[in-house]
């Protein structure tokens, strides 16, 4: 197990090697320009050029690379042009929202996915089956930025249940933090539920007709028994595995959750040092997301051994 | 519980409750128009640092609802005879938020690093022979030659306004962004607090000495009258609403004017025009390349636009634009319609005619359109439409604004990433007279972006600059104006108007160009 992990993580490196030349390219061939940004409307062109050349900005593209690469490899993301601070910092400040937003996320999924997915491959045909899987189709098809502008409108203004908007941290008190979650976790896991519910279902119809369902049945196990021992653990590999590949879309949901509900975590970071032109933020938010992904699928394949006894490595 | 026990806590109780709570701290949350990521108001123009200066920092003069400039650090000011001597001494009780006393080597040295940045302020130095320390509380500004531009220049209400910083800070170089915030302003800048992207927070300066008289505009007494200002940074309009209906906030700067209905709507909510000037919508010529480069043509745009089209298609609401013929904003001192009456009327055969004479070649006019700013987006289209049936051929490039602000820099031709024109807005307070104006400044390379070359507007500049007389500046920016329609700079079209919401609660909101917190009470 220990090689393989070494080889898997190993492996990484020329993938960070690609995103972080794909992410530098392609942040230098979007146009605008960070120091007419920085400098404002009713700056000069003198005045740009003064601020282009303090950041380093005209210089050739190869010796920015150079400059940067060299400083990500020394462990220093380098400065933000925006916020003077250095942008380890500012993704430190910023990780508990996204954690806590996708952590809930995950679990809430998770707990209400599984189980639909489970009651319909149960009751396949019934219209307990018709009404997950019609369900699944909506949670698919609406965009996570209109359930959060419906969830916002019908609980926080219409019943005044929960806050519109915000984040606090758990430092300061539960209640709040986990208020401030409920919504955003909820607009952002639906597509999540969706998603597994259906994948569940799949494959628990898939397992509920093999020959060792048929005989553990035969020997007059109770349905619970046979549900809980002998098909959910063999159905798991499929499930964990889309929950693996969903985070990409976690990661993607949580920049629009985070814009919608202002949520001041990696996602809106990420959308303001995208329309600030902040390439030393953007580089490292999109090198940190990589990363995150590359061990979560790590994390996911390795999960397999305990999930399945016949997948060794 | 025995009832002896049971008196005493039902007695402590009532205490308790005849006392009264304690009395809470107030804190105004606000949603600004954009997220403060810079705090330095001298290194940027951006409005939203300017807007954070007005917190922490203050002013030698501030000019006030009339448009007049009055002192405000500045206790009194003598101009000597022969108009070369500006002696001003401060207030007494000025004090910098460490507790240090402002002197007049920190304005000195502020004066120095605001001048090194802004227009308006390196045209006032130009006729500046010394600045100097005469003692603790007074400093001197001598002059080569008279000029109208000093207290004008000092008490300039927008980007870059010269804002008074400590002299260690002040002597940062200029194009380097400054991190001491120490500032002397009715708030402080609480920098501990500050999340870029989140919130920036501002306390009530305890020690701040504000001014007897009432306040009026950007002038006289800053009572911060509110213990916190919060600024929240909420960058989805919709989300921003539904913030401020909730009561999560107490104001927004600027909620798009789509979404008025929706706030007038709602009982605790008010809508408030704060800034009686407004902003002005702008055409900007690039006068480098074809077909641009030739005046008669750009005369030609004069008669193709009309200011109604414009304001109708962006704002909508009559209620929050009014069509100006004037390069200068209606209602301020400057505003003249002279040389712009029978311009600006959509006279589309006039245009083909003008065109027909500059023998324009049919070299489309390659025109930029911002696409995410709700106060800019419909600009573009409505001028391609006007532009083509005043004969014009017209390549629309859609954009971010952020990629227009870039690319505007570009002296390339058109083909080589370049551009012919594009349309933005100023704040009514940036161009009050033509040193202020910026799209004037015909200095050719050394003009903003668009570059006019012209001698005229440029001595006709420099005559303002050193008239000190009101009558004949406005007389000098008549024939500016004039000059500007014979050689176009840019078109002005039209004054629109935004709207502060705010929660009912909040009262005592300054009219003035720029967002003020002073004065504000929340009940």
């Amino acid at each position: 197990m220990l090689p393989y992990i070494g080889r898997r993580l190993l492996a990484t490196l020329p993938v960070m090697t690609v995103v972080a030349v794909v992410v530098f390219l392609l942040l230098r061939l979007t146009t605008g320009d960070p120091a007419a940004i920085i400098a404002g409307d009713n700056a000069t062109s003198q005045d740009v050029a003064a601020i282009r050349s303090k950041l380093g900005l005209d210089r050739p593209i190869v010796q920015q690379f150079g400059i940067w690469i060299g400083s990500v490899l020394r462990g220093d993301l380098g400065e933000s042009f925006f916020f003077k601070k250095q942008v380890s910092e500012l993704i430190a400040e910023r990780v508990e929202p996204t954690l806590a937003l996708a952590t809930c996320t995950l679990l809430l999924a998770v707990t209400l996915a599984v189980p639909l997915g489970v009651l319909a491959a149960w009751r396949r045909g019934t219209w307990i089956d018709r009404a997950v899987m019609g369900l699944s189709v909506l949670g698919f098809s609406v965009p996570v930025f209109v359930i959060g502008y419906v969830l916002i409108y019908l609980v926080a203004i219409q019943l005044g249940w929960l806050p519109v908007q915000g984040y606090q941290r758990l430092a300061d008190g539960f209640a709040g933090f986990i208020q401030r979650l409920i919504l955003p976790s909820i607009a952002l896991a639906i597509i999540y539920v969706a998603l597994i519910a259906r994948i569940t279902r799949t494959s628990v119809l898939e397992v509920l007709n093999a020959d060792h369902v048929r005989t553990a049945r035969a020997k007059g196990l109770g349905d619970l028994t046979v549900l809980f021992r002998h098909v959910l653990r063999n159905a798991a590999v499929p499930i964990v595995t889309v929950i693996g590949l969903g985070v990409a879309l976690l990661i993607g949901g949580v920049v629009v959750t985070e814009s919608v509900f202002s949520i001041p975590g990696l996602g809106r970071l990420t959308v303001d040092a995208v329309l600030a032109r902040d390439y030393p933020t953007v580089q490292a938010v999109i090198l940190l997301f990589s990363v995150v992904y590359v061990l979560i699928n790590l994390v996911v394949d390795l999960s397999y051994t305990f999930l399945d006894p016949r997948i060794r490595y | 519980m025995n009832l002896r026990r049971l008196v005493a806590v039902i007695a402590a109780v009532g205490a308790l409750a005849l006392v009264g709570p304690a009395q809470a701290e107030t804190t105004l949350r606000v949603v600004m128009h954009s997220d403060l990521k810079i705090v330095d108001p001298i290194w940027t123009t951006a409005y939203i640092v300017r807007s954070h200066g007005y917190l922490n920092y203050d002013t030698l003069f501030s000019m006030d609802a009339k448009g007049d400039i009055k002192p405000q650090m500045v206790d009194k000011y003598e101009v000597s005879k022969d108009q070369l001597t500006y002696t001003m001494t401060l207030r007494d009780g000025l004090a910098w938020h460490d507790g240090r006393p402002v002197t007049a080597e920190d304005c000195v040295a502020s004066i120095k690093r605001w001048a090194a940045k802004d227009s308006m302020g390196q045209k006032m130095m130009g006729f500046v022979k010394e600045l100097s320390v005469v003692n603790a509380k007074t400093f001197k500004i001598v002059l080569n030659e008279p000029t109208g531009l000093v207290l004008g220049a000092l008490g300039k209400p927008s980007s870059n306004v010269p804002f008074m910083m400590p002299r260690r800070v002040a002597e940062t170089d200029p194009n380097t962004q400054i991190s001491d915030t120490t500032g002397s302003g009715p708030f402080i800048f609480r920098k501990d607090e500050w999340k870029p992207g989140d919130k920036a927070v501002y306390v009530k300066n305890p020690n701040y000495k504000p001014r007897a008289e009432a306040p009026s505009g950007l002038a006289g007494g800053k009572v911060a009258k509110v213990d916190r200002v919060e600024w929240k940074h909420i960058p989805d309009h919709q989300t921003a609403i539904n913030a401020l209906l909730a009561g999560e906030v107490d104001m927004l700067e600027s909620p798009p004017h789509d979404l008025y209905p929706v706030l007038k709507a709602d009982a605790n909510v008010w809508l408030f025009s704060p800034n009686p000037l407004g902003n002005q919508y702008t055409f900007r010529f690039n006068v480098l390349h074809k077909p641009f480069d030739n005046p008669k043509i750009r005369q030609a745009v004069f008669h193709a636009f009309n200011q109604e089209d414009f304001l109708k298609g962006v704002i909508g609401d009559p209620a929050y634009y009014k069509t100006c013929k004037s390069f200068f904003p209606c209602g301020s001192p400057m505003a003249s319609t002279k040389a712009l009456e029978g311009l600006l009327d959509s006279n589309f055969e006039k245009s083909k005619a003008l065109l027909k004479e500059a023998g324009y070649d049919g070299t489309p006019v390659l025109l930029m359109h911002s696409t995410d700013l709700a106060v800019l987006n419909n600009l573009a289209p409505v001028a391609k439409s006007l532009l083509e049936k005043g004969g014009f051929k017209v390549d629309m490039h859609s954009m971010d604004w952020q990629t227009l602000v870039a690319r505007r820099a570009k002296k390339d031709p058109p083909t080589a990433g370049g551009w012919n024109a594009f349309l933005t807005s100023w704040v009514a307070a940036d161009i009050l007279n033509p040193v202020m104006m910026g799209f004037l400044n015909a200095s050719c390379d050394k003009a903003m972006f668009g570059w006019p070359c012209d001698r005229d507007i440029e001595g006709l500049r420099d005559a303002f600059a050193r008239e000190t007389n009101p009558a004949k500046q406005k007389h000098i920016a008549e024939q500016v104006q004039v000059r500007a329609t014979q050689y176009p700079t840019h078109i002005p079209l039209g004054q629109w108007y935004g709207a502060f919401a705010l929660r009912k609660n909040v009262e005592g909101v300054l009219e003035a160009p720029v967002t003020l917190f002073w004065n504000i009470t929340k009940k």
